[in-house]
């Protein structure tokens, strides 16, 4: 499995194989707390934390665990570390943590991190392990950072309100439009980050196209 | 194409190993957890009383000291009860002006909303009939709509100065009762539950509060922020 490169390992889940936007796991905080940035950052943080954390150690240990409880022995790996992560954030950030609600201790069954313990950490080198869910979950730290900052302009026309860092970036009359903070807002940012990419991936498979084999395109605009 | 081969356990991991496994790193979760949570208990806990005094001294307007009255068999009593646990049984805080004189009390409560509970603290003057203040302490209401019941500064100042029982009515209809409290436009439920969770705390506690009152002599309470 050692077919790719240390940077390979780190770049690919931040964009070509980004958890949320490209894989579609992870969707629930991704729909759920992203009502503002500051939300979206910390919940993004402790996720990544939970990823780090249980990648070390599931790659750390694959060789002693039998593979009949491995992921038994994985989510207990996983729980463990978010409730860690879920008191840690109780005693330093309150109120955000009190925004996040249930979705912190539900990071346990947040399916990016089984996911990569068991099709990457399990088979691979503590340090490609690491490699790879630092990029996965900096790849999922900007996907809820996409999804929030659009929210919370549309929503609520600030920028990490709530914070000592609070800045108001649309002025004047403009009334916030509520149902980007209310859940629909949640699946109609999605959707068109979702389109958004979608049309880009096209437009590049497109012009792979025509630079492999211009002729057999122009022809083909040509009869049509 | 065939069917793939039902997964057979390899015959050589002895079942011992897999006890042992689970059970290991059980163990081991088990310590680290115990650790962190003695390690972050405390700070939760101050975190929690450093919000509540705040909001203590938000709707009572700064009162110089308070005493913390607990609630035990049906009256308010300063000593807390023998055996009893401080954080498990209900407490109104009584302010004080720097001369002695009572300014009012500070009651917590709370009762289901639009989306879930709503927990809030007032002040109430118990001399006048009067409330001072309110705070909403936990909340989780529709946002931009019923989040106005502890966001909108319209809203909140209205429980400066209005008398008990409070009485809900809309902005238009709105006379010069000294009981009305205007409710927000679009977030009715969540103006009701305000209203409502006052009245009903008032209406189960004013009955201890002037038995309290009728009994004890004023003295001088612990400081403020204790």
């Amino acid at each position: 499995m050692s077919d790719t490169t240390p940077q390979q390992d780190f770049f690919r889940g931040i964009w070509r194989e980004n958890p949320v936007l490209i894989q579609m796991l992870g969707l629930c905080p991704a729909l759920a707390v992203t009502n503002s940035v500051a939300n979206a950052i910390v919940m993004g943080i402790a996720t990544f934390f939970v990823l780090t954390g249980s990648s070390l150690l599931v790659s750390m240990v694959k060789k002693l665990v039998p593979g009949e409880v491995r992921i038994s022995t994985y989510i207990l790996i996983i729980a463990t570390f978010v409730t860690v992560a879920d008191m840690t954030l109780e005693a330093l950030v309150p109120d955000i943590h009190k925004a996040l609600g249930a979705f912190v201790a539900l990071i346990v069954v947040n399916c990016i991190i089984l996911a990569r313990q068991e099709a990457f950490a399990s088979k691979n080198t503590v340090g490609r392990s690491l490699l790879d869910a630092f990029g996965t979950g900096v790849g999922f730290i900007v996907a809820m950072l996409m999804m929030g900052t659009v929210r919370e302009v549309l929503g609520n026309g600030t920028i990490l309100d709530g914070t000592a860092l609070r800045m108001k970036v649309i002025p004047g009359n403009f009334e916030p439009w509520v149902i980007f903070v209310l859940p629909p807002g949640g699946f109609l940012t999605l959707g068109f980050w979702l389109l958004i990419i979608s049309w880009f991936q096209k437009r590049r498979t497109e012009r792979a196209r025509i630079r492999e084999w211009p002729e057999g395109v122009a022809a083909r605009k040509e009869a049509a | 194409m065939t069917a793939p081969a039902p997964f057979q356990p390899k015959p050589d991991v002895p079942a011992w190993r897999l006890l042992l496994t689970l059970g290991l790193s059980g163990a081991v979760a088990g310590f680290l957890l115990v650790f962190v949570y003695q390690l972050t208990l405390p700070i939760i806990e101050r975190n929690k009383a450093e919000r509540l005094a705040a909001a203590i001294q938000e709707v009572l307007k700064a009162p110089d000291h308070y005493d913390t009255l607990y609630v035990s068999s049906g009256a308010l009593t300063k000593a807390l009860p023998p055996g009893a646990d401080p954080g498990k049984l209900e407490a109104v805080y009584l302010g004080y002006h720097a001369d002695g004189t009572r300014i009012g009390y500070a009651i917590a409560s709370q009762e289901p909303g639009f989306q879930d509970q709503v927990r809030l603290i007032f002040g109430y003057d118990d001399a006048t009939k009067t409330l001072l203040g309110m705070k909403v302490l936990e909340s989780k209401e529709t946002p931009g709509l019923g989040d106005k019941i502890e966001k909108s500064e319209a809203f909140v100042s209205q429980f400066d100065g209005v008398e008990a029982p409070l009485k809900g009515v809309k902005a238009r209809e709105a006379t010069s009762d000294p009981h009305e409290v205007d409710m927000i436009t679009g977030a009715t439920i969540s103006s009701r539950t305000v209203i409502r969770i006052i009245n009903d705390a008032l209406e189960r506690m004013e009955p201890m509060l002037e038995s309290y009152r009728a009994a004890a002599v004023p003295a001088a309470g612990t400081k403020a922020g204790q």
